[in-house]
Formats: C-alpha cells, sequence, structure tokens
C-alpha cells in the first residue's frame, strides 16, 4: 500500500527559512484557536503560552516523497459533523490527562499522499499555507510525535479550501486515521468552506465529532464553545509590506475594494457613490491592464487604477460584504492596512469572536442597513474612528479596581522602621498606640548586630506590639508583606515621626479608608522636568503641587508591600538596598504606575522631627541627597519605561479644618498647621 | 523587551490576529528557550522518535491553497441575490434555529425605539411573586410602553417561570391562553421569562406550550437548547429576590494574601439517582474534611428513608456540623454543582459572598454569558474532571483570585442582586442586537460600572464616559467645561461676553459654563444674560472654580462641589433624614455650583424614571439630591467637596428666585421627604459618608502668599 519512504538529508544551510512573518501568523493562529477552544474550560488555568524554537533543524523530507495511500471506494466514510457536539459531549478530556507542567499536547498525522481505487489523488498533497500552519504547531511548545501523549489530533489532510478536494474521498482519508475514533479530538481547519451553488458555511466534508477550526461560519452551523472561527488568509497582504499609518482622517471616508460583488450590491454601492461624491470611493476589477502587473493587485475605479493593498491604506472605513462566502479575505487586508472594517455579513459569526471584542475595532452593519451605511459611520464620533484604526488600548488595569470603603472596624497595622534610636522610637510607639484605629503595632528590627530592648522596657501600649528581626538591614524590609499583617491598611512610620497628633493620624486613616487603593501620606514631595538639564528633578521645597508621598508617615493597602516585595520591575530593589535611599520613590512609583492614580496628601503638617526642625526635614535638606533623589527618579522612570506619577493640588483636610467653628465639636480638631 | 517583540510579531503576522493582543489573553514567550530541543534530546530509552511521525519541514515550493482567480470567479457566479439569501434564511430558520434574523421583527423598534409592553393582567389569573416583580421591574423601567402599537417587544402577563407541571405555581392552559391573545402573532418580537421547566423524573428543557418565535430568558438553559443571540440566559434567583436594590455584595476589603479559611466548599442536597446525580454523588471523594468541604445530605423528599445508600447517614451527620452561611463567607472558592437541573441557587449565592464559583454543570449556558466574560469571575470544571478540580484551584495565582473575588462583586452588583437588575440587564442585552451599530462593547459590560449605567446612546466613544480613562490611557479632558473669564482691563462692555457664553452653549461639548465675574463693573441685569440651554453660573472671584477644576480632573466620575449636605437615619422616625447643619462628614454637595461629568446629565435625563423626574420638577426642588443619590449609585463612592468661602455668593442664572425659597419652611420638608422616595425607588440608600476635603496643597499654610496658586482661597 505504501510506495517506499525515501529521506533525503540536507544540510541546514540550504533549507530557505520561512518569512518569520508568516511563521508568526500560524503560530499565533494556532494558539487563538486553542485559546477559543479552551476558553470555556477548566483549562484557561493550564499554561498556555507558546514558544517557537527558532532555529533549530531535522532532517527535511520533500512532498514528492510522501507514501501514498490507496483507498479502497468502500471504506467507510464518517457520519455528517454532529451540530450538538460541545466540549462535554463530544471532547475526550480524558486524553488531556491534568499536570501542571504539561500543556496540551498536539499531535500532527504524517503526511500522506491518498488516491481513489482509480489512482486519483482525492485533493492537493499539501498547500503552502497548510503546510506553514502546521510547521508551526511543529515548532510550538504543543506539539508532541507521540501519539499515545497528544490531546489533540490534526491530521496533515489539507482541508483549506474545499474547492480543491473530493468531499467523499477526503472524508473516507480521515476515516482510516490510526486515531480517527469518530474524529473525537481531532481539529480540522478549514478557510473556505461550501461549494456551488449553495456555499454552505461549514466544510461539508463528513467529519463526525471533529472540532473545525472554519473561516466563514454562519450563526447557524457554528458550534459554540466547540468550533473555532478563523479569519481567511489574504497572501495579497502578507506579501507586500504596507507601512504603518498613524490614526487620524484619511483621503476617502468609505472605500469598497471587492471585486467579486452580487450586482445587487454594485448596485448600492454605486448608489452610495452617487449620493456622497468623493467621499465615497468604489473599486472595481481593471479592464484593461498593461502587461506584467498582477490583476489581483490593481483595482480600477473607471479608467484610474489603484495598487491594491495599498489603496485600503488611503480610506478611513473599508467594506467587507459576504460574497459567496461569508467569510472574506479582504477583511486580513483591510485590518493589516488599519482601515476600519465595516462588515456586512448577516449571522456571519466574526473570527475569534470568543475572544475578540469585534465592537471595538469594526463596525457590523445588518444587510438590510446597506444604504444607511453611510450616516451611521458618519455617527461615528472621530475620537473613537482613531481609537479604532489603533486598535490597540494603553490599559492601566489597577489590581485592587473594586470601589470599595473598608469599614473602620479593622483598623490599621502600624509598622515601625528602626536601627537603633530606641527612644524616639519609644516616643512614636506611644503616640501611635493612641491613635484610635491602630490594631496592631509591628517594629522591624534592621539592626543585626544589636538585639532588641527586653520585653520588658518597652512602652506599655494597648494593642499588641511585635517585633521583627531581619537578616539583613535593607530598606525593602519596610516593605515585606509580614505575615504579622492582618488589616488590609498599614500606616509604615519611621522612628524618630513624633509629632504627627493621634488626630492627624486618625484622620489620615479614615481618608486612606476612601482611598484604599493609593498611597496616602503626610510628606507630599514633586518630581519636575528640568529643562536646562533635560532630567527629572526631585522637589521638596514650598510647592503648590504634589506627585509623592514619603512613606515615612504614610497610609497604603498591605497588598503594595507583597507587590514591591515580588514584582518590582527590574533592579530597583536592589539598587534601593544598595544605595540605603529611595524606597520611598520606588513605592510611589509603583503604586502609580500599577493603578494609574494620584497620591493623596493629609493635613497641612510640615515639620515631622521635632518643632524646631525647619519645615522641610534635615536630611532632605542636604544638597547631595537631593542629587541622589533627581538620580532615583530617573533611574526609576527609565526602569518603568515612563513615568507614571500623577500631579496633583489638592491636599485632604478634615470638612471643617480652620472653619469658624468651635473646636470641640469637630471629629479632628487636632491638626497641626506645621 | 517583551512588549517589542510582541509588536513586532504583531506587525508581522498583519491581521485580525493583532487585536488579540489587546485581551492579554494570549502570551508569547519571547526567550528563545530550547526547552523542546532539550525535550527531544533527553528524551532517550522511553521513546524513540520516529521520523515516520516527527512533522517534517517541507521546503518545497508549494502551490498556495487558493487559485488567485478561485474566489473572484466563484464570488461572481452565483445566482441568488443577498435580498433573496436573506429571505430563504429567514423562512427556514425557525424553532430550535430561530435567530434575530430569522425571528425577530425589526421593523417594529425602527419607529419608537425600544419599547416593551406588558400585557394587561387578566382577572383571576394568578402571578406568583417572583413574576410580579418582573413585571413591576419592566412596567418601571424606561423600555415601559401602555400602548402596543408602539411596542417593539412584548411580555406576557401569564406567569410562565415556573413550568414545572408538579409544582404548585404552575399555570394550566398555558397553550390555549396563549394562542388566544390576539397580539400574539405566533411569538414574534415576544420574550418569555422561565425559571423551571419540565420535572422528575428527566427535567426537559421543555416549558411545555409551543413559544413559536419568542424569545426565551431562561434559567438553567444548556447550550444545546441554546440558541445563541435570540434566547438570554438569566440566573436562577429565589421568590425571596428582592425586586429592587438587593443587598451589596458580602466583600467589604480585600484581604491580602487572598486566601480565606476554606479553600473549596459545598453544601448541598444529594439525589441518589437519576438525572443529575451523579456529580454531587461523587463529591465525598474530594471532601477532606479541613479546606475541602462538600457536604450534601439525603434528607429531602418524603421517603429519603427509603432509598438512601449506605453514605447517606455518614453524610447527614457532616452535614448538620456546619453552618452554610460560615462556609461560603470563610471560602476561596464554592463549588456550584448542577443539580437536577443545570442552574443552582448556588451561583448567586457564592456570587454575593465573594466566593469564587467554581463550575461543576457541563452544558450551561451561564447567565448572560452573551455579555458576561465569566472566566473573569469564576471558574468553569469539567464535571468529568472533579478529582482534579483541587489541584487546580491550588494551582491559581494568588492575584487571579484577587481580581476572580473582586469580580464577582462587581457582576453581583451590576447584574444580580435585585430582579429588577436581571430584567434590565436582559432588556439591554436584546436592546445592543437590534441597535447593534449603537451597542456596548465587552469592556463596557466587563468594568464598574457597568452596562447598566452605561448608555451607548449617548456615545459610541469610550472616552466620552468618566470611567474608562485609565483603560484608555487617557486623561479627562478639560473641554467639558466653558469657563468664561471676566477681567477688568478687557470687559468694557458686557455684551461680548454675553455673545461669547451664546457661542458657548452651543458647542456639542460644551455641558455648562461658568462665568467668572472679576472685574470691577456690576454684573448686567438678570433680563440681559442670554437663555442657553446649557446651565451657566455666574461666580465672583476667580481662583475657587480652578481648583475645583483641577480637583475634578483627578475624580472626572464623581461630583466636586462646594456646600456640602448630609444625611442620617431617623431612628424615632424610621426614615432617611435630611441636615444642612454644619457637620464633621457630607453625603451630597449641591450642584447649583459643582463640577460634575456631563455625562450625568444624560444620564439623570434618560436613565431615571419619569415618576422621579416629575416629582422634581414639580416641587421645583430636590434635582441636586436626585444627581447626588445617581452618581453615588454609579460609583458607589461620596462626592468631593473643595474649600469654600464662607460668604458663599453666587448668582444662578433663571435661578434667582429660588434663593427666597430657602426661607421656605416647606423647602426642607420636600427635601426630606425627596430623599425617601428617591431611596425607596432605587431599593437602598446610596448615598455615602465622607470626612474629607480637598484644599489646595498650601491652604492656610503659613508661607508668603506669594508662594501660593490659590490666594483667593486663602482669603475666605
Amino acid at each position: 500500500m505504501c510506495a517506499s519512504v525515501k529521506y533525503s538529508i540536507r544540510g541546514p544551510a540550504l533549507i530557505p527559512r520561512m518569512k518569520t512573518k508568516h511563521r508568526a501568523y500560524y503560530i499565533t493562529l494556532f494558539s487563538v484557536v486553542l485559546l477559543g477552544l479552551i476558553a470555556t474550560g477548566m483549562f484557561q488555568f493550564w499554561p498556555h503560552s507558546i514558544e517557537s524554537s527558532g532555529d533549530w533543524s531535522v532532517e527535511k523530507r520533500s512532498v514528492r516523497d510522501v507514501p501514498v495511500v490507496r483507498l479502497p471506494a468502500d471504506s467507510p466514510v464518517p457520519e455528517r459533523g454532529d451540530l450538538s457536539c460541545r466540549m462535554h459531549t463530544c471532547f475526550d478530556v480524558y486524553r488531556c490527562g491534568f499536570n501542571p507542567r504539561n500543556k496540551i499536547k498536539v499531535y500532527i498525522y504524517p503526511l500522506k499522499k491518498y488516491v481513489g481505487e482509480a489512482g486519483v489523488p482525492v485533493s492537493s498533497t499539501i498547500s503552502r499555507e497548510y503546510n506553514e500552519l502546521l510547521t508551526a504547531i511543529s515548532d510550538s511548545d504543543y506539539y508532541t510525535d507521540d501519539i499515545t501523549r497528544a490531546c489533540l489530533f490534526v491530521p496533515s489532510i489539507d482541508l483549506l479550501n474545499q474547492n480543491s478536494l473530493r468531499v467523499k474521498e477526503t472524508a473516507q482519508a480521515l476515516a482510516q486515521l490510526s486515531r480517527w475514533d469518530r474524529g473525537t479530538n481531532h481539529l480540522l481547519f478549514n478557510m473556505l468552506p461550501g461549494g456551488p451553488p449553495d456555499y454552505n458555511t461549514a466544510l461539508d466534508v463528513p467529519r463526525d465529532r471533529a472540532l473545525l477550526a472554519g473561516g466563514g461560519f454562519s450563526t447557524w452551523t457554528y458550534r459554540q464553545g466547540y468550533d473555532v472561527s478563523i479569519p481567511v488568509y489574504s497572501p495579497l497582504s502578507a506579501e507586500v509590506d504596507l507601512p504603518e499609518k498613524g490614526p487620524g482622517p484619511r483621503r476617502y471616508f468609505l472605500l469598497s475594494s471587492q471585486v467579486a460583488l452580487h450586482p445587487e450590491y454594485r448596485e448600492d454601492l454605486a448608489a452610495l457613490q452617487a449620493r456622497h461624491g468623493e467621499a465615497v470611493l468604489v473599486l472595481d476589477k481593471c479592464s484593461n491592464l498593461s502587461e506584467g502587473v498582477p490583476a489581483a493587485r490593481r483595482r480600477c475605479h473607471k479608467q484610474q487604477a489603484f495598487d491594491y493593498p495599498q489603496v485600503l491604506q488611503e480610506a478611513t472605513f473599508c467594506m467587507v460584504l459576504r460574497g459567496a462566502r461569508l467569510g472574506q479575505a479582504v477583511l486580513s487586508d483591510v485590518l493589516r492596512a488599519g482601515c476600519v472594517p465595516v462588515i456586512i455579513a448577516d449571522s456571519y459569526v466574526l473570527p475569534f469572536s470568543e475572544v475578540l471584542d469585534w465592537k471595538r475595532a469594526s463596525v457590523v452593519v445588518p444587510e438590510e442597513k446597506m444604504s444607511d451605511v453611510y450616516s451611521i459611520l458618519q455617527s461615528i464620533p472621530r475620537r473613537q474612528i482613531e481609537e479604532m484604526q489603533r486598535q490597540k488600548w494603553g490599559s492601566v488595569s489597577n489590581p485592587l479596581f473594586l470601589p470599595l470603603i473598608p469599614p473602620q472596624s479593622q483598623g490599621f497595622t502600624a509598622i515601625v522602621l528602626t536601627y537603633d534610636r530606641v527612644e524616639s522610637l519609644f516616643r512614636v510607639i506611644t503616640e501611635v498606640s493612641k491613635v484610635p484605629s491602630l490594631s496592631k503595632l509591628l517594629v522591624v528590627w534592621n539592626n543585626q548586630n544589636k538585639n532588641p530592648p527586653e520585653d520588658s522596657l518597652w512602652p506599655k501600649i494597648r494593642v499588641p506590639l511585635k517585633v521583627v528581626r531581619t537578616a539583613e538591614n535593607k530598606l525593602s524590609n519596610r516593605f515585606f508583606p509580614y505575615d504579622e499583617i492582618e488589616t488590609e491598611a498599614v500606616l509604615a512610620i519611621d522612628d524618630d515621626i513624633i509629632m504627627l497628633t493621634s488626630d492627624e493620624l486618625q484622620f489620615g486613616y479614615e481618608v486612606w479608608r476612601e482611598f484604599p487603593d493609593r498611597l496616602v501620606g503626610y510628606p507630599g514631595r514633586l518630581h519636575l522636568w528640568d529643562h536646562e538639564m533635560n532630567k527629572w528633578k526631585y522637589e521638596s521645597e514650598w510647592t503648590n503641587e504634589v506627585s509623592m508621598v514619603l512613606t515615612g508617615a504614610a497610609f497604603y493597602h498591605k497588598y503594595f508591600n507583597y507587590l514591591y516585595t515580588y514584582k518590582m520591575p527590574g533592579d530597583i530593589k536592589n539598587w534601593v538596598d544598595a544605595h540605603m535611599n529611595c524606597e520611598d520613590i520606588a513605592m510611589n512609583f509603583l503604586v502609580a504606575n500599577v493603578t494609574g492614580k494620584a497620591v493623596i496628601k493629609v493635613t497641612p503638617r510640615k515639620k515631622f522631627k521635632c518643632p524646631e526642625c525647619t519645615a522641610i526635614d534635615g536630611l532632605s535638606l542636604d544638597q547631595t541627597h537631593m542629587v541622589e533623589r533627581s538620580e532615583c527618579i530617573n533611574k526609576f522612570a527609565s526602569v518603568f519605561g515612563t513615568m507614571p506619577l500623577k500631579v496633583v493640588e489638592h491636599r485632604a483636610d478634615p470638612v471643617l479644618y480652620k472653619d469658624d467653628f468651635p473646636e470641640k465639636l469637630k471629629s479632628f480638631p487636632n491638626i497641626g498647621s506645621l | 523587551m517583551q512588549a517589542k517583540k510582541r509588536y513586532f510579531i504583531l506587525l508581522s503576522a498583519g491581521s485580525c490576529l493583532a487585536l488579540l493582543f489587546y485581551f492579554g489573553g494570549l502570551q508569547f514567550r519571547a526567550s528563545r528557550s530550547h526547552s523542546r530541543r532539550e525535550e527531544h534530546s533527553g528524551r532517550n530509552g522511553l521513546h524513540h522518535p520516529s521520523p515516520d511521525h516527527f512533522w517534517p519541514r517541507f521546503p518545497d515550493a508549494l502551490r498556495p491553497f487558493v487559485p488567485w482567480d478561485q474566489l473572484e470567479n466563484e464570488d461572481s457566479s452565483v445566482h441568488v441575490s443577498p435580498r433573496q439569501k436573506r429571505e430563504a434564511n429567514s423562512s427556514i430558520y425557525k424553532g430550535k434555529k430561530c435567530r434575530m434574523e430569522s425571528c425577530f421583527d425589526f421593523t417594529l423598534c425602527k419607529k419608537n425605539g425600544f419599547k416593551v409592553y406588558v400585557y394587561p393582567q387578566q382577572k383571576g389569573e394568578k402571578i406568583a411573586e417572583s413574576y410580579q416583580n418582573i413585571l413591576a421591574a419592566i412596567e418601571g423601567s424606561r423600555f415601559y410602553t401602555s400602548d402596543p402599537s408602539q411596542a417593539c417587544l412584548f411580555v406576557l402577563s401569564l406567569d410562565t417561570l415556573d413550568r414545572d407541571q408538579l409544582s404548585p405555581q404552575y399555570v394550566h392552559n398555558l397553550r390555549s391562553k396563549v394562542q388566544s391573545l390576539h397580539l400574539w402573532n405566533n411569538g414574534r418580537n415576544h420574550l418569555i421569562f422561565n425559571l423551571y421547566s419540565g420535572t422528575w423524573p428527566d427535567y426537559t428543557e421543555d416549558v411545555g406550550f409551543d413559544i413559536g418565535q419568542a424569545m426565551l430568558a431562561k434559567a438553567s438553559i444548556s447550550t444545546e437548547n441554546f440558541r445563541p443571540n435570540f434566547d438570554v440566559s438569566i440566573p436562577l434567583f429565589s421568590k425571596d429576590h428582592p425586586r429592587t436594590g438587593g443587598e451589596r455584595g458580602f466583600l467589604k476589603f480585600n484581604t491580602i494574601p487572598p486566601l480565606r479559611k476554606y479553600m473549596l466548599v459545598f453544601k448541598g442536597k444529594r439525589y441518589l439517582t437519576g438525572i443529575g446525580s451523579d456529580t454531587r454523588n461523587a463529591l465525598y471523594h474530594v471532601h477532606n474534611g479541613e479546606d475541602v468541604v462538600l457536604l450534601t445530605t439525603c434528607k429531602h423528599g418524603k421517603d429519603w428513608q427509603k432509598h438512601k445508600d449506605s453514605r447517606c447517614d455518614r453524610d447527614n451527620t457532616e452535614y448538620e456540623k456546619y453552618d452554610y452561611r460560615e462556609m461560603l463567607h470563610n471560602a476561596t472558592f464554592c463549588l456550584v454543582p448542577r443539580g437536577r437541573r443545570l442552574g443552582s441557587f448556588r451561583f448567586l449565592e457564592a456570587l454575593q459572598a465573594a466566593c469564587v464559583p467554581v463550575m461543576l454543570s457541563n452544558g450551561w449556558e451561564l447567565p448572560f454569558s452573551e455579555v458576561i466574560n465569566w472566566n473573569q469571575a469564576a471558574v468553569i470544571g469539567d464535571e468529568r474532571l472533579l478529582l482534579q478540580i483541587p489541584s487546580t484551584i491550588r494551582s491559581i495565582h494568588q492575584d487571579k483570585i484577587l481580581a476572580l473575588r473582586q469580580q464577582t462583586q462587581f457582576l453581583w452588583e451590576a447584574y444580580f442582586s435585585s430582579v429588577e437588575k436581571i430584567v434590565l440587564t436582559t432588556l439591554e442585552i436584546i436592546q445592543d442586537r437590534i441597535f447593534k451599530h449603537i451597542s456596548r462593547n465587552s469592556l463596557i459590560w466587563n468594568k464598574h460600572p457597568g452596562g447598566l449605567f452605561v448608555l451607548p446612546q449617548y456615545s459610541s466613544y469610550l472616552g466620552d464616559f468618566p470611567y474608562y480613562y485609565a483603560n484608555l490611557g487617557l486623561k479627562p479632558p478639560s473641554k467639558f467645561t466653558a469657563v468664561i473669564h471676566a477681567v477688568t482691563p478687557l470687559v468694557s462692555q458686557s455684551q461680548p461676553v454675553l455673545k461669547l457664553l451664546v457661542a458657548a452653549a452651543k458647542s456639542q461639548y460644551c455641558a455648562q459654563i461658568i462665568v467668572l465675574w472679576n472685574c470691577d463693573k456690576p454684573l448686567p441685569a438678570k433680563h440681559r444674560w442670554p437663555a442657553t440651554s446649557v446651565p451657566v453660573i455666574v461666580i465672583e472671584g476667580e481662583s475657587k472654580v480652578d481648583f475645583a477644576f483641577t480637583v475634578w480632573q483627578s475624580f472626572p466620575e464623581r461630583i466636586v462641589g462646594y456646600p456640602a449636605r448630609s444625611h442620617f437615619w431617623d431612628n424615632s422616625k424610621e426614615r432617611w433624614g435630611y441636615t444642612s447643619k454644619w457637620t464633621n462628614d457630607y453625603s451630597m454637595v449641591l450642584t447649583g455650583a459643582a463640577l460634575y461629568h456631563k455625562y450625568y446629565h444624560y444620564l439623570y435625563t434618560h436613565y431615571l424614571p419619569a415618576s422621579l423626574k416629575n416629582m422634581v420638577d414639580q416641587l421645583a426642588n430636590c434635582e441636586d439630591i436626585l444627581m447626588n443619590f445617581l452618581v453615588s449609585a454609579v460609583t458607589k463612592l461620596p462626592p468631593i467637596k473643595v474649600t469654600q468661602k464662607k460668604q458663599y455668593k453666587e448668582t444662578m442664572m433663571g435661578q434667582t428666585s429660588r434663593a427666597s425659597r430657602w426661607a421656605d419652611p416647606d423647602h426642607f420638608a420636600q427635601r426630606q421627604s425627596c430623599m425617601n422616595t428617591f431611596a425607596s425607588w432605587f431599593g437602598y440608600m446610596p448615598l455615602i459618608h465622607s470626612q474629607m476635603r480637598l484644599d489646595p496643597v498650601l491652604f492656610k499654610d503659613q508661607v508668603s502668599i506669594l508662594r501660593k496658586k490659590y490666594r483667593d482661597i486663602e482669603r475666605l
């Protein structure tokens, strides 16, 4: 049955390298198909990243050498596709045995040439695109060549274009695959389904329970959660390099570039053009083409010829009308050209619709409303159009996104970082312990050479006091998510901040409750752009603005301790520990970057360490210190790749602060003005 | 680096695939690690890679899958015109194949928009409370019409919720009752609500009468029977589910680490035999009595003793030991296994309790699956993989748990906490289908404040709403407010200012105009101010508004204002009280001179029911209270008060007669009763207190006034 198998072994240097962009296209296509398949399953928590292991090579064979398989005329034909199939009814999960280290494994059947009894091939052996797709799968981390370990099976029988295969014989070829088993866990790829005269919207090849990644599904043939709708590949745009074009108005408002349209649509388009003149451009085939230009790359309007797909970049909106099939290759061209697709194809299941939000990148218009399409498009705000042209969104996803005001009852945990200033530390502890909402006090003893004072010497306070000893004298220790922190709110306070009153601290906690996803602190600082030096500068003088609060006295959510310790980008943590400085600036960067929000400075207080101190605390006045702090800002901005800090002009005061109102009736009368 | 590579791949891939990356679901590992090669080289002994099975990279010059002229020739050879094709589709695809295109008459919605008609209730027809609540929610909504000729959608006043023949709520002869309705039209454009269908032993999903071309809003619907983009899957809710308002989510704060006492819990009935019994019967395999507590009881039904199996007694004893609510509130994950039907009450209970649901109900079309991305709030398991559930959920990263849990709370409060929300969500989903090009995208549905508060008719651009600046990477634009600044040397006559005002009012982006009158000349007489369609506020003095405006830019979704008011619960009168006294906290700011996003004007006009707006209009009072209610209901946050001049002086154009009304004792009483009417419509008290005021950074600081940006405020 099998012809002789020959291996032609060639050196890697002789192998033409696959164009990277094609490879990337197919890798992406395949991973999205998998993503679509597993979107509804428990599989979502399986690690699914894809790796292409670039430049490795194995022995290569030519398609000319593949074995030939002769199919007897009476070999079995699978049942037609089962429309009621769903993952839980037709998919065998047991073959995808759960194992956190394992990925879903995909097996590709070896390529064979199937011929009917008369020796006529059932289809073209393999197309360029299908070869690339399978190669992409074989390059991915999902691939296995061990059929016994596979969860998904991909036949190498090329079904991309139904037109180039014989339906019944192809089905027979599928049925004799070694693990076919009614098509269970078999994944078929098809881009052009159906044939004349009806052009069904799903592959006509009987395929029983096999999963289908198909282009051009309609809502009636698509099995939601089982099939995956894929785009129709367009070689035109893949072969031509289109420059990236920014958003903004373009020469034509609306463009129709498809050549094979039903006359009924042609009439509608002609009417649109007649009504709106220059803004609408309707292209068709060129009647008299000069020699040498591939007809597919030229489109004409009357006598005027345009290059395709380049002309797509001249239009804001591009029509994607249904033809004989629902899925149209022009959709890929249009998206690639950065033109906003106007999809007019009722009941079409858009590619990857289960994971893609097409409403953000396209306009879908019912066929019946085709004559209104111009006014519908006109009503779209300009900035929405730009948004769609951009096709991407600079998104901040705040990990604490739910608007919540935590109850007061939980209180906060104060964390005092200390080295050896015991006297001042005890004063801070005594002061902080007066704050009603304090629920626990944690002292981080950062001195490895000296033991903390004996238990009996510590101030007696009404809440639990715990001392944590650290292994190394690092500033980062202040931000470690200690298990001892049982509240959500954390007050970070230095061991020399003795001036803050109980009212100020309690008020700070109340403000934090209203902004649990922000840094809420007392001393405020600002970053400025130094135009002379062309870099960022740290500012602590009396300013009208703040963009940071010092964590020498600040409330924040415990989550940020976790982020600081485990998710700080780059080498910032090490930098901070090496320089013994800027841990607070790093924290400000981190929080602003992840939430996209500004800090809240509370109360007017400017002096924190002693009444006689200058308004700006001693250390900060030091010139070298300022230089170092500026350096930190520049360093962090380059690590983050952006300046996340937000500048605001406000601070939070109690509602009745400085109001002409009896002090004893105020909730927070003791708010220092210094 | 990773991002760079990503974009490179995107650009080169160059197709709609590009869009995928914005979902972040797909991760490309940029490193060219050679794990696979290692896999191959390290695979000795156990498995020999046979060259026959390995996919080779064919170097041949192959032909493309489609000859370049195939499509062209095919497409132009089609004989059926698109119109004929549409007509053919709509006549073939009926019944189980119904779609909007084939079974819904869009023309009914063209003229009057999305209006919903509820059939008048027949005498003697019993309607259970749940269905009464559904009808009341529709009738109280802005979609309701009492005129069937205006309607786009029809809802029966026959109780179709419980179609279990053994149930006491079951309505008999529904078939003939429905057929006799003269507007029935074979169910076209009708929406039928259903919670239970079928009965013992097979629990089919048939509602027991011919629904024709009607849409189903049904609980426990299976993917096989669900007609995508036609039916709506709704959650199963109990008869005690509140009509409006509803309980808040249980989560009060985010705990770090996000793990609770139990990892996974379940407490419920066990069916020993018959449909759906397998899953719950197997739960004991996973139960470990420590952090995985899955409890079942056999004690239900009349003669459970007869059928009990060997486990029943042991199970029942365990079952009694645990308190369901305690478990629910102290568990990270809650198992939601199917019962007799696919949906169960456990689902909404878990959602409300901020316990991430772990679905174990194969083939259940999850509630509102058309718009809600459940992967962000639940774990969708497979009944066949029950034994792997513990290891699966233990492998979920804590950051993911934190996000899942917050999302349960968002979804619960946005779409599920009351019958009204469930009904409105159903209606909005249908409306979005009918007016496809002005519908909500997935981001709107799945992000705070959710689809019910974001009306796409206002704008199709997300940046026009105050909620998505961070998602879009935008700053709140400053063009929403026109500030007209009149300064002495410039203003010799008031005419230019007034002309400017008219011009500004015409701008589509102008929500309000603030005239800052900062000159020696007195204000022009009232009658000389032109009539404008937008509110005009005249304020003497300068920096106050500038400052408030910068504050608003930080909090664009809230109201930022000056004079504040507060609400409190009056225990003696058992109702809400209103106070304008100086207090240490506030929950409203007066909107006469407040800054808020223009969108709230739209929401006020189009979201609130006519009853409340009429009340406000008749009283000529309380519109500011209502606005505060609305904005706090949307944001779940208090308004923001900024520093206020004590001798607060403002002239509100066209509202000067108002000043005198403040002296009116009725005025205060009215405001009190407004509060209570509003709270009852919302079903709860949305106002939230704040204890802080925002001042300029250097406000009242002992530093030279020259250093201060907002000097005027200092003089207060």
